[in-house]
């Protein structure tokens, strides 16, 4: 019995231990609500020409997706997060996909229509990529909580697991339902859409 | 003037063109130039051909000058199915190069002179996607008689 008990012990601290390293396990990547950052303030234009802004989406769970239809592992994530904008859209989560296409929406609407797209979407810019860190591949995703602070980040291909947790951590997080200051109405960066950008 | 070129985003660096040699172009002939590329581990390029309409082809475009390209030759694409990818993507791995047939124009001054391309790709590894990019490149050309 007293050689049992230190190897269940120690079985029981390995599984915990394994259980933290785990990706799946119930959004560990999100960090703690105290080491969030604020998502720093945008100003675009979606497809249909209307204004979207980070204050706009305030209240709400937003998975910010920078992509580009030249991007092959992008579009793996684009089902998922079709998906998800159904699923969790009740819940107060929104997508926002900003692709980084050079030529703006000569590629992207057509992509859009074709991908059965249901979320929102804008073209991004160098300033945007810069005041999110400066985006270097795609795909590179923030999720921001309900009061606009970043709560998880990945750059490139993840597993549709990580986001749903994610997701549906962040949705279920009591604590989050009041937008702090950080996220008034006035951007504070001005993001020039080039011609080709305008919707 | 030789260009060696290392090409980076942020702080990636995943493509090397190697020094284009000169070349000689008889006026009556022709001759080729090789434009060697050297591409990081993990990485790939999308080929002349990608099957996706929406991905963007490696592409070298020659500007005007005292010999024309007659043709640009690539290798053949190898066809493989990324992490990514339902179906095989025709792709440029590791080391290859890009060869191009010269001949001289008509009424082409003989000397030494530079002709300029400008090579176009976009790189991928099996989890993301780099910005495409436009490099410049220089090749010194001898028209000859």
């Amino acid at each position: 019995m007293t050689k049992v008990m230190p190897r269940l012990a120690f079985s029981a601290v390995l599984i915990l231990l394994l259980a933290g390293c785990s990706n799946n396990s119930g959004g560990a990547n999100v960090r703690a609500s105290g080491d969030r950052k604020a998502a720093p303030a945008f100003k675009l234009k979606d497809s249909s020409g209307g204004e979207v802004t980070l204050a706009s989406l305030k209240g709400k769970v937003v998975l910010l997706n920078f992509w580009a239809t030249w991007c092959g592992p992008c579009e793996v994530e684009i089902p998922w997060f079709v998906e998800f904008e159904q699923k969790y859209k009740d819940q107060g989560f929104s997508v926002l996909g900003v692709s980084f296409d050079d030529d703006g929406w000569i590629s992207v609407r057509p992509y859009m229509a074709a991908h059965k797209i249901n979320y929102r979407i804008a073209i991004g810019s160098d300033e945007l990529s810069q005041v999110y860190g400066g985006v270097d591949a795609l795909p590179t995703s923030f999720i921001i909580d309900r009061t606009g602070r970043i709560a998880a980040k990945h750059r490139g291909l993840v597993d549709k697991r990580d986001y749903q947790d994610e997701i549906i951590k962040l949705l279920a997080d009591p604590k989050a339902a009041i937008y702090p200051e950080t996220g008034d109405d006035a951007p504070r960066f001005a993001l020039l859409l080039r011609p080709n950008q305008r919707p | 003037m030789l260009l060696a070129s290392l090409y980076c985003f942020g702080q990636i660096n995943v493509l090397n063109v190697a020094p284009l040699r000169k070349i000689t172009v008889p006026v009556n002939g022709t001759a080729e130039a090789s434009v060697a590329l050297q591409l990081r581990d993990g990485y790939h390029v999308n080929s002349n051909t990608p099957a996706d309409a929406y991905f963007i082809p490696l592409r070298l475009t020659w500007g005007a000058g005292p010999v024309e390209a007659v043709s640009v030759i690539y290798p053949k694409p190898q066809l493989e199915k990324l992490a990514f990818s339902e179906k095989p993507v025709s792709i440029f791995t590791g080391n290859f190069e890009v060869v191009t047939k010269f001949k001289a124009v008509a009424g082409a001054v003989l000397g030494q002179n530079v002709m300029t391309a400008k090579l176009r790709y976009q790189a991928c590894n099996d989890r993301m996607c780099l910005p495409p990019r436009t490099v410049d490149l220089s090749l010194p050309v001898e028209v000859s008689k």
